[in-house]
């Protein structure tokens, strides 16, 4: 019972953690908390949810299932697109409200506020086109395997740890070790200073948001795969997420995702001593005690 | 039909004060200190609800329902809600600006949670009904009753209001302002910038608190619906409006937007059919929502800007232009730190 509940709150934690690694890499280059993340993961998943559905309109063999796995070639196909679309949105609220709060060097607080005010006319404006009624990708139900040890998981749900392991993996190599991971890190360290030897600040910043925005839409996806496609199920992951990124530290990709892992295993904890109902308090206990305790994080710099 | 349509404006306009005192709250946390508050629904919530069980009958559905006066329930709500915005704010005022910013958010989230969940206390997804409400011997003549409740509610916001422009023009406002425009001068000149962010965070969060308790004795029920994001995106939408900084323009914001508010959704029931009216209710959002990112792009000081200068000893100088504070950035570097 136990290890099945640290099954799922390793899949739930790396879905947390995708979304975390996003809210960090914006939080230590744009210099603020973005509460429209949960937006973007929520429109990534709908995005992906129309392009798919249209791809299966056009043709049936799209949506045979591949393999073992519930979905058919639309998806993946659909989740390319929509990647791309959902940076493409981000680019477009940079360039509408962001970018000119940056320009009249605006406070740090005026555009989390402005970020607050474009996550509610996201999810609004979903909820308008898409009615607030639950969507699913495909109704094709999948049996879990057993892998040993009492522990029972699905084809999709293996797929997703894996491609989550695997996405780490790259944006840490993007990081550490390519020219342009390292013009990042300058941009995060002092800006001003990073102009100045030459680093084009402004193609940074949009590189930090279709990095941030694509790994929202994959873990929309995979959200929307595993469970179910809501008009709020960004809005509800918003709190795992902050509270996932400041317990791994601002700006470093393993803790985020290392801290997503035990932001999703407590609340798969708590689910099983406490009770369902109070899954949602989890993260801000994590958020409270980080900040009482260590408020620079697990891998934080000093904060 | 006249009757009537002055006890439809009175409700109308009690509405409105009971956000304007919410509105009042935000202005001295985020208007006169610069401290972002995401969770406004949940400090309302807490006061509504401490009011409640204080003074509605004892009940055995519920923990609670102590019966006493209405004043004490008001007291007792503004109070409660004043302690988690004390406990609050000394967790996250001396780290980055933000993590207020993303603890408030948590509260609201919490503060829902224990709503829904807390069966015993707060009555869970039903909530506590038959709250006292004032004048409740007057309730079968409407006009009278409404036009006394609205009475009531404009001493509230008065009294609120003239407490608060003492404050702003006081030795007290005056620290608050120079700790948000300059830190390190302020801190320079001896003020400890912590403490008096925290003091001003805890009043904010308290006439919040009475806000909701006022607010739940006049609508006679409290329900974990009542306090969703929507009422914290609101209040943020009346301030900003009417002019963050600015007590008067606090009270106008919250009467305007409640009016384009209430404007909207009847313009919706009678646009659109019934199955189609949750899903165009969404729309008043995005409306809001793009009303208050334009007000941050176009006119960032709001429809009656702070004023200048507050001291009656020194002339009367023009208001703060649309060019917002050029010191404030620096500001908010020196408090990361």
């Amino acid at each position: 019972m136990i290890a099945q509940a640290l099954m799922d709150g390793m899949i739930a934690g790396a879905m947390i953690g995708l979304g975390a690694i996003g809210i960090t890499l914006t939080y230590s280059i744009l210099r603020f908390a973005n509460f429209a993340h949960g937006e973007l993961i929520t429109w990534g998943a709908y995005l992906a949810l129309a392009i798919s559905g249209g791809l299966g309109y056009l043709s049936s063999t799209l949506t045979a299932p591949i393999g073992p796995f519930s979905f058919g070639w639309s998806l993946p196909l659909a989740g390319v697109l929509a990647v791309l679309l959902t940076g493409a949105l981000a680019l477009l609220a940079d360039a509408l409200l962001f970018g000119r709060l940056r320009a009249r060097r605006g406070t740090v607080i005026i555009m989390v506020m402005a970020s607050f005010g474009a996550a509610l006319t996201l999810r609004s404006l979903l909820e308008f086109i898409f009615t607030s009624k639950p969507a699913y990708y495909t109704k094709a139900l999948q049996i879990a395997q057993p892998l040993g040890g009492g522990i029972r998981a699905t084809p999709d749900q293996m797929l997703t740890l894996g491609l989550s392991a695997v996405l780490v993996l790259a944006i840490h190599l993007l990081l550490t070790r390519t020219a342009i991971g390292r013009a990042m890190r300058a941009v995060s360290e002092n800006q001003q200073l990073a102009g100045i030897v030459g680093i084009d600040v402004r193609a940074i910043i949009r590189v930090v948001w279709l990095l941030g925005a694509g790994l929202a839409c994959v873990a929309g996806i995979m959200a929307g795969l595993l469970v179910q496609i809501r008009p709020h199920m960004g809005h509800d992951l918003l709190l795992p997420l902050f509270a996932a990124a400041i317990l791994g530290g601002i700006g470093s990709v393993p803790g985020a995702m290392l801290a997503g892992l035990i932001v999703g295993l407590s609340e798969a904890i708590a689910v099983q001593v406490i009770g369902a109902e109070w899954r949602a308090a989890v993260a801000f206990v994590i958020l409270v005690a980080v900040l009482l305790v260590h408020p620079q994080g697990l891998f934080g710099r000093r904060a | 039909m006249s009757g009537e349509l002055v006890g439809y404006g009175a409700f109308f306009l009690t509405m409105a004060l009971t956000y304007a005192i919410m509105c009042l709250g935000l202005n001295v946390q985020w208007g006169q200190t610069g401290l972002f508050n995401v969770g406004v629904a949940g400090f309302v919530a807490i006061g509504a609800y401490v009011s409640a069980i204080l003074t509605t009958p004892d009940s055995s559905g519920h923990f609670g329902g102590f019966d006493l006066p209405i004043v004490i329930g008001w007291l007792g709500g503004a109070l409660a809600a004043a302690l988690v915005s004390f406990l609050i704010g000394a967790l996250t005022i001396r780290l980055r600006a933000d993590y207020l910013a993303i603890a408030t958010f948590g509260v609201a989230v919490v503060v829902q949670l224990c709503a829904l969940n807390l069966q015993s206390i707060t009555g869970g997804p039903f909530g506590i009904g038959f709250i006292p409400r004032p004048f409740a011997g007057l309730a079968g003549e409407p006009l009278a009753f409404s036009l006394l409740n609205l009475g009531v509610l404009a001493l509230v916001v008065l009294a609120v209001y003239l407490t608060l422009e003492r404050l702003v023009r006081s030795p007290w406002g005056r620290v608050l302002r120079a700790i948000r425009e300059d830190e390190a001068a302020a801190l320079a000149l001896g003020k400890n910038a912590v403490r008096f962010r925290l003091q001003a965070f805890a009043i904010g969060g308290g006439i919040m608190g009475l806000a909701g308790a006022v607010h739940a004795h006049f609508i006679g029920f409290v329900a974990p619906d009542n306090y969703v994001p929507i009422l914290t995106f609101q209040v943020w939408a009346m301030l900003i409006v009417g002019g963050s900084g600015n007590n008067r323009g606090a009270i106008l914001g919250a009467v305007l937007v409640w009016g384009l508010w209430t404007a909207s959704a009847a313009a919706i029931s009678v646009l659109f059919p019934p199955e189609q009216q949750a899903r165009a209710a969404a729309l008043q959002i995005v409306m809001i929502g793009l009303a208050l990112c334009a007000v941050l792009l176009l006119r960032p000081r709001g429809l009656l800007g702070e004023v200048r200068v507050v001291s009656r000893h020194v002339g009367n100088l023009p208001a703060i232009g649309a060019r917002d504070f050029p010191n404030k950035e620096i500001a908010s570097h020196a408090r990361e730190p």
